[in-house]
């Protein structure tokens, strides 16, 4: 519990942040997408549940920060947050080179479902600006944010060891499902 | 999960389906306020790092620009004799002749300095959030300039922040005017999913050259006006082509803002009648 609303606090910081300071920040034609990767980090150690609820209210943030349409930021960031939980719990629950995969992996898959999706609400961004242009510096810079960021989410929610899990598997999804651990 | 995705997608149909008075606009502009503050602080606590990094990246150039500003300036101190010379003779002629003309930039309108408090974390959003809204008499397509040209437009005011849209935008659009041929047309995107902007609808007979400034263009038909006034830099033409198929010229037009390194902007709201009919009897005092 107190862990989920550490999270929520850590991720609605990250949001304004991102929104002030970390979106000027250009680099080769990059923008870090900070929330982002704080989020994996987040959903990674913390699992599906809170990974989606944190993804939620982020975007809710941006959208309402940069006066964008409620809810777009937010439906993609849950998505990012439940399939990245769900990846944390099966394979990499706590391992920088998970995250970083988690990473990468995730940023594109981003980049292509937002484009996706203000297509379908009627806006026209350049397919070739943000999958070519913008795409390649922001997944390095992303994986190079990467770092720090999973080892400050790492300082502040304690991994989940073994017996923990198992505590979560042998009762079911007790703690929302988020404990379940194969392997 | 199922629940957060429901609720997102409620909260785009109903922001879509209600009014720019409807619950949501009302929560988003409330929730606005309450992260102005922190937004604000967080920029404050941001500054000196961005000003250590432009620095930085400046002193690798400074050799270079230092050279080509002093070029530069002496063309633009010829160019403004000439100029000064022109407005006087402007001036006189349009004492001369009774000309009345409707709002002009910069006279006509009052500017509302702001800062750039938020921006999309993404590429998609060629907008940025200014910090000051229908509080501080924002109105909803008010022009937003910097010294060195148009940025943008507003199109979204909550209370104490607003929404404005990027002249790189894709759904950005505006009339412009080559000072040079007097060639008028349309800047906007190219084809669906570039993102160069041309200068669109300017006939074949005009002859327009890599170079010619564009200015805005500030056109009124009847009721029907340009939601920019006539005057405001806009950009250079970078190139110029035509094919015999094409009825118009294909333009390419180089917007002179760097809107990526936006950290303060200037809101054009247009002055009263009153407003105007005052600075006017001021100028004619002075």
């Amino acid at each position: 519990m107190i862990d989920g609303v550490k999270a929520l606090v850590l991720l609605c910081v990250v949001a304004v942040l991102q929104t002030a300071a970390f979106s000027d920040v250009q680099i080769l034609g990059g923008t870090p997408d900070v929330v982002l990767v704080v989020l994996i980090g987040v959903a990674l150690l913390r699992g599906p549940v809170t990974g989606a609820l944190a993804g939620f209210l982020a975007g809710l943030v941006l959208d309402v920060a940069t006066l964008d349409t409620p809810g777009v930021t937010s439906l993609l960031l849950v998505l990012v947050g439940y399939w990245v939980g769900r990846y944390g719990e099966t394979f990499a629950h706590d391992r920088q080179p998970g995250a970083t995969l988690a990473v990468v992996a995730m940023t594109v898959v981003y980049a292509i479902a937002a484009l996706a999706l203000r297509a379908v609400l009627g806006e026209s961004p350049s397919p070739r600006l943000v999958l070519v242009d913008h795409l390649f510096p922001s997944l390095a810079l992303n994986a190079l944010v990467g770092v720090p960021a999973f080892w400050l989410c790492r300082r502040i929610f304690r991994p989940l060891g073994g017996p923990e899990r198992y505590a979560g598997s042998a009762g079911g999804s007790s703690s929302g499902g988020e404990t379940e651990f194969v392997g | 999960m199922l629940g957060l995705v429901v609720l997102s997608l409620a909260l785009i149909t109903g922001y879509f389906r209600e009014s720019s008075g409807g619950t949501v606009h009302n929560l988003q502009s409330t929730g606005t306020k309450v992260l102005h503050p922190f937004q604000v602080a967080a920029d404050q606590v941001a500054l000196p790092f961005r000003d250590l990094a432009d620095w930085a990246s400046s002193l690798s150039s400074a050799r270079n620009e230092n050279r080509a500003l002093r070029t530069q300036v002496d063309d633009l101190r010829r160019q403004l004799v000439i100029n000064q010379t022109a407005a006087q003779e402007n001036t006189r002629l349009r004492g001369l002749l009774a000309y009345v003309d409707g709002p002009s930039f910069p006279a006509g309108y009052r500017s509302v300095a702001v800062t750039v408090i938020a921006r999309a974390p993404s590429e998609f959003d060629q907008r940025i959030t200014i910090s000051a809204g229908s509080d501080s008499g924002l109105r909803l397509h008010d022009p937003v300039v910097t010294e060195e040209g148009l940025v943008g437009q507003v199109t979204k005011v909550a209370a104490t922040a607003a929404q404005v849209t990027l002249v790189t935008d894709g759904t950005f659009a505006v009339s412009v005017l080559d000072l040079a041929s007097s060639a008028t047309g349309i800047v906007r995107h190219g084809r669906a999913g570039s993102d160069t902007l041309v200068l669109d609808r300017v006939t074949k007979d005009q002859v327009v050259t890599p170079g010619d400034p564009v200015v805005t263009a500030g056109w009124r038909y009847g009721n029907l006006a340009s939601l920019f006034p006539r005057g405001i830099p806009f950009g250079t033409v970078s190139s110029v082509g035509q094919i015999d198929t094409d009825l118009y010229k294909q333009i390419q037009v180089q917007p002179l803002v760097d809107v990526s390194a936006l950290h303060s902007v200037i809101v054009l709201v247009k002055k009263s009648v009153s407003e105007s009919a005052t600075g006017a009897a001021q100028g004619a005092g002075g």
